[in-house]
């Protein structure tokens, strides 16, 4: 017995050691790529394995990713793993705990995909690789010129530490089985729900969607939407969201649920839709109603719309944590990201359906020709259908108008 | 060396929980220098008061939990009290070992779907009433917290029961009830006079677990809850995956305010056990016998049935929902049905069972021997340990995990070991060895000790007795707690995914991020997999004695933990 027991102090003592030797081996430094020299970091990368820190709550997404991994794969040598995450945040939070414990090379995360906050966030606390995206072959064909977003990130310049990877704007959707005509403005949301009481809400602000859904209403009613441009302590910023205030005075108490509960998320509003709980939702691609459709989670008389004075717009990226352990390897799966190939696969509904970063007119015309040829999906709009983009206001409008929301409607008396 | 097992035990719980807990509290008083907090301050406690509505979330939390557990206790030995012996109490011990294996995720997600104001309940309702659209309720999500009470509720009784069970027989409690009959009692006040008092004291800690869990649960709360505000531990969630990293601060001292309030939980449950003590035993001593006790005793069995009715149908209604197609309201079933993400998700459910089980069994040995080691060590020593170092056992189940996680993760990169299955394994024994613990003790305590004697006399040697004779004696117990050990490290999210850093995809983690999509047919098809491993563990734990000891009859008796 006593021999058993020493035996296995031993085994545990071994395997102690092991973990000793793992420390050794995953703190080794990666050297920074020389993105110029387009071979160096090809070379660089064979062998690597990428980590890509990304939303894990879409399984048609995962499958793309999936996919992208197996590309790189086969043609640079380079491994992808995706972690799954519930929140881009838990990437951020990764790095940052990292960076707490003194890891400067080696770190868990490759890449996340990211934009908005949590890009200004990592922007600011100089937790991100780079810049390096300027210099990526596939960013030549990016639209840089008629999509300002893909190096404006919520208005901050994204100075080459993010490559663009999809372009996101707000559509509503609602069962045109159920309902003839849709109010398409901000006023005439507040007049229609005055007649269905309770039939729409948006998720529960600090999340992404509700946090959007304000910005939406916030800048159609802004007297002059460009103050939204500057960071809000350069302005009155309390004048400025006075309307916003007024409107929801109006608005809260007609909500779903009379504004005592939300939906967590934008999945758990589109949930409400399929269970007609509520008659008006939106999302960040009409593309998305489309899959909700095919993936029967919606019936398929749903359809989506835009405001008539426009809805807002953005772009999601891909950044590389200043710790990577593989940042070639992110790289070159970042460029490839951007290539027409995977850009043309991202926008089939088949496989995704969300937006290119690509401007037309920079591709090759047999490329060209395959993006016009795509069916986008019966709930998708086209680029015509979809009126004017608004710009995002700067990330600091968005965290003051969760703080405000917050006190006025975030705990119900 | 067996000398060392209870220290080399205690170390593997207390340390991940306390270097954790430095982890939260440095960063609590301002102390965090990748974010430029360098020196000491209140600056994080003075944001973190001003929240809106907190104090309206710390009430939540600790009227809800406290609720919660009350409502489970009472249940429980309410139920106990009126059945036991009986054929409905043997029928409600066999239904509710596999409840325990359901994640508490996966039983909210079935409640809610059968509750909600468009869930199955209310489809039935429309079938008669003509609604076709669900009535604008606030049933789940409601303000008070009553549907996440609920939830709990449902979810703690299995594990109750099957404590109180196991406390059971060290009470004598059949020839107990049989003096308080023939003295005249009902069966519910002579179990609450004379065999209550002595079961109490074996079901408080697991009752404090409860409690505890109650107080500071954040997925049930996030699926039942309120949201307006949202119960703390929530909200503590929500402000540490905030994109400004700046509210790194107030969450620690959300964190250790968390801790603060189970503590208070804890000193107002054991106030309210001192005063019910006193008037129990006025009571006790009356001399009233309660005879008819019929309504009583229906009562506490129709909560109980209720309680794990809601949760069998709900995870009925999820098994539909994972082939549903669309499956709008008021339908009371699915238009149409489709294998069509299980065989999409065909090969990830393959490789998420895989890493599942590459944490689990080492996790699961590894806490089965060390448990083992420790329990040998009492009958060679022949000491029980104290009750503090029962206490000490049960802290890791007794500190919020979102008080501490955090600042594990943090530790383990420090010392290098992050994401490393070593890591993942030791963040996961800090859960499974208390379980372990807790289900093997009782068994390997209660084994005659005459058999070791005996062999003793023949002979053997201390080992010999360990190996030959009381391994062998013990093997169901065993079993059952490696299958409980199981069901624990497979239910772990926040461990899995803070320590492992994403590198360890288990059916958990899967599970959760295809949940934050919404569908929920992928939330049924990962909440039937969750199952699945704790599933089989019990339906093993259950066979491989039957099989072993087919032709020995003596051996089911000894086997009965």
């Amino acid at each position: 017995m006593r021999l058993r027991m020493r035996a296995f102090v031993s085994a545990l003592a071994l395997a102690t050691g092991i973990a000793t030797a793992s420390l050794s081996m995953s703190a080794y430094a990666d050297p920074a790529p020389d993105v110029g020299n387009w071979q160096s970091v090809l070379d660089q990368a064979r062998g690597q394995t990428v980590y890509w820190h990304a939303w894990g709550g879409e399984p048609r997404i995962n499958d793309y990713i999936a996919w992208a991994g197996n590309q790189v794969l086969e043609r640079y040598g380079v491994k992808v793993i995706q972690v799954k995450l519930t929140d881009t945040a838990d990437a951020v939070t990764k790095v940052l705990s990292e960076k707490t414990a003194g890891v400067n090379d080696g770190g868990a995360v490759d890449m996340i995909w990211i934009n908005g906050e949590n890009f200004a966030a990592m922007k600011r606390n100089d937790l991100l690789f780079g810049p390096w995206v300027e210099d990526t072959p596939n960013f030549d064909y990016v639209d840089v010129e008629g999509k300002p977003t893909v190096v404006n990130d919520f208005t901050v310049p994204t100075d080459g530490l993010e490559a663009p990877w999809g372009m996101a704007q707000v559509s509503f959707y609602y069962d045109t089985a159920k309902l003839d005509s849709v109010p398409k403005s901000a006023q005439t949301l507040l007049e229609w729900l005055v007649k269905h009481p309770g039939r729409f809400t948006y998720p529960q602000p600090p999340n992404y969607m509700g946090s959007t859904f304000l910005k939406q209403i916030l800048t159609e009613l802004v007297k002059d939407p460009k103050v939204l441009q500057q960071p809000a302590d350069e302005v009155d910023a309390q004048a400025v969201l006075a309307p916003l205030w007024g409107y929801l005075e109006d608005l809260q108490p007609l909500l779903w649920r009379n504004g005592q509960a939300y939906p967590q998320n934008g999945a758990a509003m589109r949930t409400l839709l399929g269970d007609n709980e509520v008659d008006i939702a939106f999302s960040f691609s009409s593309g998305e109603v489309s899959s909700a459709i095919e993936a029967m989670e919606l019936p398929d008389t749903v359809r989506s719309y835009v405001f008539d004075s426009g809805t807002l717009g953005n772009t999601n990226f891909v950044a590389i944590p200043y710790n990577a352990s593989a940042k070639a390897g992110a790289v070159v799966l970042a460029d490839f990201l951007m290539s027409p190939e995977a850009q043309l696969r991202k926008q089939d509904p088949q496989y995704w359906g969300a937006d290119t970063v690509l401007a037309m007119d920079k591709l090759p015309k047999d490329m060209q020709d395959a993006f016009a040829n795509l069916d986008l999906g019966i709930a998708s709009l086209s680029p015509a259908e979809r009126g004017t983009v608004l710009p995002e206001p700067h990330p600091s409008w968005m965290e003051l108008v969760e703080t405000e929301w917050q006190k006025h409607y975030g705990v119900v008396q | 060396m067996l000398r060392f097992v209870p220290i080399i035990t205690i170390a593997f719980m207390i340390g991940p929980v306390s270097a954790g807990l430095i982890g939260t509290l440095l960063p609590a008083f301002g102390i965090l220098p990748a974010l430029g907090g360098t020196g000491p301050g209140l600056d994080p406690w003075v944001t973190l008061f001003e929240q809106p509505g907190l104090w309206h979330s710390v009430r939540l939390s600790l009227v809800n939990g406290l609720i919660a557990s009350f409502v489970s206790v009472a249940i429980v030995v309410l139920f106990c009290a009126a059945w036991q012996g009986t054929r409905i109490f043997r029928v409600m011990q066999r239904i509710l070992s596999p409840i325990l294996s359901v994640p508490h995720a996966a039983a909210a997600f079935g409640l809610a779907f059968l509750i909600a104001p468009s869930g199955w309940i209310a489809r039935l309702v429309a079938q008669f009433s003509g609604w076709d659209r669900p009535p604008d309720l606030a049933i789940i999500h409601d303000p008070l917290g009553l549907a996440m009470i609920a939830g709990l509720v449902a979810k703690e009784i299995p594990f109750l029961f099957l404590m109180t069970l196991a406390a059971l027989p060290q009470a004598d409690t059949e020839r107990t009830a049989r003096i308080t009959a023939t003295l005249g009692y009902g069966r519910i006040a002579g179990w609450f006079k004379a065999t209550l008092p002595r079961i109490y004291p074996q079901i408080r800690l697991p009752v404090l677990a409860v409690l505890a869990y109650s107080t500071s649960v954040v997925d049930v709360a996030i699926i039942l809850g309120p949201t307006t505000p949202a119960p703390l531990a929530v909200r503590i969630l929500g402000w540490l995956s905030d994109p400004d990293l700046a509210l790194r601060f107030m969450a620690s001292s959300a964190a250790i305010l968390q801790l603060i309030i189970v503590l208070m939980a804890m000193v107002i449950w054991m106030t309210g056990e001192k005063i019910i003590g006193v008037i129990g035993r006025h009571w006790a001593e009356n001399g009233q016998r309660f005879k008819r006790d019929q309504g009583a005793r229906h009562g506490s069995a129709v909560l109980a049935i209720l309680a794990t009715g809601a949760i069998i149908l709900g995870l009925v209604i999820l098994l539909i929902w994972s082939v549903a197609g669309f499956w709008g309201f008021p339908e009371i079933l699915p238009r149409s049905f489709s294998l069509r993400l299980w065989q999409r998700e065909y090969d990830a459910i393959g490789s998420s069972l895989g890493t599942t089980l590459l944490i689990a069994v080492p996790t699961v040995i590894i806490a089965v021997a060390l448990v083992l080691g420790c329990l040998e060590n009492e009958v060679r020593q022949a000491h029980k340990p104290g009750r503090g170092v029962m206490w000490l056992i049960y802290l890791p189940l007794l500190v919020p995990q979102i008080s501490f996680m955090f600042g594990l993760q943090v530790f383990f990169t420090l010392i290098g070991l992050e994401r490393t299955l070593i890591s993942v394994v030791l963040a996961h024994l800090v859960f499974v060895l208390p379980y372990v613990f807790l289900s093997l003790s009782d068994p390997f305590r209660a084994l005659d000790p005459r058999y070791g004697q005996t062999a003793l006399c023949l002979g053997a040697s201390p080992s010999g007795v360990f190996w030959k004779v009381r391994l062998p004696l013990l093997t169901r117990a065993i079993l059952t707690a490696m299958a409980v050990g199981l069901a624990v490290t497979v239910g772990q999210y926040l461990p899995t995914l803070l320590i492992g850093a994403g590198r360890f995809a288990t059916v958990t983690t899967e599970a959760v991020a295809l949940a934050s999509g919404g569908d929920r047919r992928m939330i049924g098809i990962y909440g039937l997999l969750q199952m699945v491993l704790p599933f089989a563990g019990f339906a093993c734990a259950l066979l491989i004695p039957a099989i072993l000891f087919r032709h020995r009859r003596g051996m089911s008796a000894h086997n009965r933990g």
